[in-house]
């Protein structure tokens, strides 16, 4: 067992959590609603985030024990677990993103330590610093050709990959779980300006935003 | 707008998801204590600036974030290769298939500007050669 101190950054008490766009959507009284969407925008918030840090195979062989997943060794894959709620993303050669459900990610962080013992790994929560859109609709691929210039088609970006790179004046990890859905994780202090590019871009599709 | 490999994604990625980071394989003096003044000197603050085949260290700041190299024209700004950390280039400035007048002048005595005018034309082949 590691000897790192870890603290658990779900407050216990009914203390209320907001998310980083929880004034330009989630307080919104009304949010657009176009009535033949093109693009349906949505936010995944308080899920459990971990960077995980260190070798490939000892980082394997601790996910496979822990979460019953293998760690995605090539370059921008990303898998999921079978439910699709978890999910591992490559982001540099010793370094991974692996997405839970909200409130799993402390005990994750325990069980990978407790399985990793004394190897040269980190795991660094970063719940509270990133967030997920949601991007759907017949015109996404076409929202994001015109914020992204990493090579969206389907042929460059199949299902199951996932890259960092830049959006807009920003930068994105843009992710691709399922055929018909795009995913951005988004820093929390860029989440306002994102979301609000993600709109203006979306607006002669016909955008419908969902909480 | 151009494209650079990154040998760590394996990818070509947009260029403004770099950013170049100076000289390549500056070599830290072994003993810093014990060496002189122009020897640490050099190691901090003097670098080349060759007209032709320069080896740089770029950061794919975007993406992974990872450090690498590139074996780069200065005169054409052509991209030779990247390479990753710990690796040497594989094409220098003596490789015959580098062009003749793209060979490396080291920053000296302001010849770094020569070229600039028509009149230096002479002083460039001779360096070149
Ligand atoms: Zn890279």
């Amino acid at each position: 067992m590691s000897d790192v101190k870890e603290f658990e950054t779900r407050p216990a008490d009914t203390s209320r959590a907001e998310s980083p766009l929880t004034w330009s959507l989630h307080e919104q009284k009304s949010l657009p609603h176009a009535s033949n969407p093109g693009i349906i925008l949505s936010e995944k918030p308080f899920l459990g985030h971990l960077v995980v840090r260190g070798g490939a195979i000892v980082l394997d062989e601790a996910v496979r024990e822990v979460m019953d997943m293998a760690l995605p060794a090539k370059p921008h894959a990303l898998v999921s677990d079978d439910s699709g709620e978890r999910t591992i993303q490559w982001l540099s050669p010793d370094e991974w993103l692996i997405i839970v459900p909200g409130g799993e990610e402390f005990a994750l962080e325990q069980k990978l330590r407790q399985s990793l013992g004394q190897s040269h790994f980190s795991i660094v929560n970063v719940s509270g610093g990133q967030t997920v859109l949601s991007l759907k609709g017949k015109w996404a691929r076409e929202v994001l050709m015109k914020s992204i210039s990493y090579d969206v088609h389907p042929q460059a970006f199949p299902v199951g990959k996932g890259v960092s790179t830049v959006f807009a004046k920003a930068t994105v990890i843009l992710r691709r779980a399922e055929e018909d859905g795009w995913e951005l994780v988004i820093r929390r202090s860029f989440a306002d300006y994102c979301y609000r590019w993600l709109l203006d871009a979306s607006s002669e599709y016909g955008v419908s935003v969902t909480r | 707008m151009f494209y650079i490999f990154c040998p760590y994604c394996k990818e070509h990625r947009e260029e403004e998801e770099f950013h170049p980071r100076g000289q390549a394989h500056l070599m830290r003096p072994a003993d810093p204590d014990n060496c002189d003044d122009e020897e640490w000197g050099d190691y901090l603050f003097f670098r080349d600036n060759p007209r032709g085949i320069h080896h740089e260290m770029w950061v794919h700041s975007v993406g992974c974030r990872k450090f690498f190299n590139i074996t780069r024209n200065t005169v054409t700004y052509e991209i030779l290769e990247t390479y990753p950390m710990g690796e040497q280039p594989t094409i220098t400035a003596d490789d015959p298939s580098v062009r003749h007048e793209q060979g490396v002048q080291t920053a000296d005595g302001g010849w770094q500007t020569v070229g600039a005018q028509p009149e230096s034309q002479a002083l460039n082949e001779e360096a070149s050669s």
